[in-house]
């Protein structure tokens, strides 16, 4: 029987999981001060509909029941890339479901299904979410790009280039999401984990070593990119509501 | 010299428990030195198993603490020896006696996976070349001791006791050996979904954490294995493009010898599967 503090470990993953479900889900509906400046929350982004979206303002078919908010309308292919990646999938099964408790420990329940049926067998979806979430960089990355992009206060309609610390929590962003996502399992797979010859395929080789690399530290991409997206939208919303004000560098 | 209190698990399959002794310690010992220590002092019955002392055999398997371990690359030092420490059998095997389990079971598991089957030879005298860098990723698994420790703490197998719907870590490492193998052309995809008992693996490491040869298991065998699955079975764009695809290449001619590669310039020796 273990002794040491074997519930340390799932405890610290539930709180840290269950705090980012619960600020991202509130920050989702909040449907405002999503944006600033140049700034958009990546919870927000891409922006399908509202103020200088893609596709215009709040759509007339937009339930009334429901508070209008864009980031409900991408969240869940985020959301699904992290459900399902491999990582978290042994994590949250330990942290919320006990399933063990941790290594040794015994279980709360007798039957165990694992991922073989119905419904966890649909994690293996997880490469699909992946295509979604390498969309997603790019995106982010335009983000970034645009927030360097500010408003001419001297000739109104004009835009200048220019650097506030919010770009560069942007930017940071996106890096340790690149940093998570590039690292995944069904890139390594797919860019020639899956293939038996490697040296049949030199480049591909080369970038399942690069994939691989950042595989080995996955869990801690992993962590970091979560607690920097919602860092980033707590940013890009308090000065939104005028709490802080971002600092200009040039 | 100092002292310290060892609680160790004796008793068979109809029952037993916990009996303490107290032991005198030194510098550099590893649990199974105080196991020997008691066997040679205070219970000459004691049941062990052991037989390198140098964490290659893959003998003295047991839980310390509650954690799978070897015995004898256990060492005092790295344990709190102000509390009892506790030495139990491996709780996932039927026990035999005391700190001996009964692992046969995996003997036949392991019959039933699909031996290595390599591609026709390379060269007109039967044999093949590898380049190394296909052979460098299986080297890994190859290192595996067979120590079952994997095996042990897997919550399916004991927890859940699913030995019969399912192979175990340690099985998993040698399918992903044969299968990544650059020589091997049998596909044992189907089985691993199937008997094999893939899907019951819920990737929570422990695993990984126990191998006493630091074997990525999940991440460098099992998760590779669950992708090469998803391709054959679950990825509905992988499944439509096979439809138009060139049938797999055929097996190997009659005749093509079944050993070993033999080693040649650009082969790596030892990397077909034991
Ligand atoms: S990762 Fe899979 S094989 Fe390893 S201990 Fe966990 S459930 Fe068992
Ligand atoms: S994979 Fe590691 S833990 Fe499992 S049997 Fe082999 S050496 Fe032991
Ligand atoms: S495995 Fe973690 S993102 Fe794919
Ligand atoms: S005695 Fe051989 S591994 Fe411990």
């Amino acid at each position: 029987m273990r002794r040491d503090a074997w519930w340390l470990q799932p405890t610290l993953v539930f709180l840290g999981l269950g705090a980012f479900i619960v600020y991202a889900t509130w920050a989702a509906f909040q449907g405002v001060n999503y944006a600033w400046g140049p700034y958009l929350s990546p919870l927000y982004s891409p922006l399908l509909f509202g103020p200088h979206s893609w596709f215009g303002p709040e759509p007339g078919w937009w339930p009334r029941w429901l508070v209008f908010s864009p980031a409900l309308l991408i969240l869940w292919a985020p959301g699904g890339f992290r459900v399902t990646c491999y990582y978290y999938r042994g994590a949250y099964y330990k942290g919320f479901w006990a399933d063990p408790p941790n290594c040794t420990v015994r279980e709360p329940r007798k039957t165990y299904w694992g991922e073989r049926r119905f419904p966890l067998i649909w994690q293996n979806i997880h490469r699909y979410f992946m295509y979604l979430a390498l969309l997603f960089l790019v995106d982010l990355f335009v983000d970034f790009v645009r927030s360097l992009r500010w408003a001419d206060a001297a000739h109104p309609g004009r835009v200048v280039w220019g650097l506030g610390v919010g770009s560069i929590v942007l930017f940071v962003n996106w890096f340790l999401l690149s940093g998570y996502t590039l690292g995944c399992h069904s890139i390594r797979h797919l860019i020639g984990g899956g293939r038996d010859l490697l040296s049949a395929i030199p480049k591909r080789a080369q970038a399942y070593n690069c994939v691989s690399c950042l595989n080995r530290k996955h869990m801690q991409w992993a962590w970091m990119s979560l607690f920097w997206v919602a860092f980033t939208d707590f940013y890009v919303r308090m000065c939104a509501m005028g709490m802080i004000r971002d600092w200009r560098i040039f | 010299m100092a002292q310290a209190m060892f609680r160790i698990w004796r008793g068979d399959a109809r029952g037993g428990g916990f009996q303490d002794f107290t032991v005198q310690i030194s510098d550099g010992m590893v649990v199974l030195d105080v196991v020997h220590q008691i066997q040679a002092e205070q219970a000459n019955d004691l049941a062990v198993r052991w037989n390198c002392k140098a964490g290659k055999c893959g003998s003295c398997s047991a839980e310390i603490n509650g954690h799978p371990k070897l015995m004898c690359m256990t060492r005092l030092s790295s344990l709190p020896l102000d509390r009892p420490v506790t030495v139990e059998p491996m709780r996932t095997f039927p026990l035999v006696r005391d700190l001996v389990t009964d692992v046969s079971w995996n003997y036949e598991v392991k019959k039933r996976i699909k031996p290595f089957q390599p591609r026709t030879p390379d060269a007109a005298d039967g044999t093949w070349r590898m380049d190394q860098r296909d052979v460098d990723r299986v080297q890994e698994f190859r290192k595996c001791i067979e120590c079952f420790l994997c095996q042990d703490v897997c919550h399916v197998l004991r927890e859940h006791q699913l030995h019969r719907e399912y192979i175990g870590p340690r099985f998993y490492v040698h399918t992903a050996a044969l299968e990544m193998h650059p020589l091997d052309v049998a596909n044992r995809l189907a089985d691993l979904r199937g008997p094999g008992g893939l899907g019951y693996c819920n990737i929570t490491k422990c695993c990984t954490k126990v191998c006493p040869e630091g074997i990525k298991i999940t991440d460098n065998a099992i998760i590779p294995l669950k992708e090469r699955v998803v391709d054959e079975f679950y990825d509905p764009v992988r499944r439509l493009f096979r439809i138009f695809r060139p049938k797999p290449q055929p097996p190997p001619a009659k005749g093509a010898p079944e050993a070993e590669p033999e080693p040649t310039r650009t082969a790596a020796s030892s990397s077909a599967p034991r």
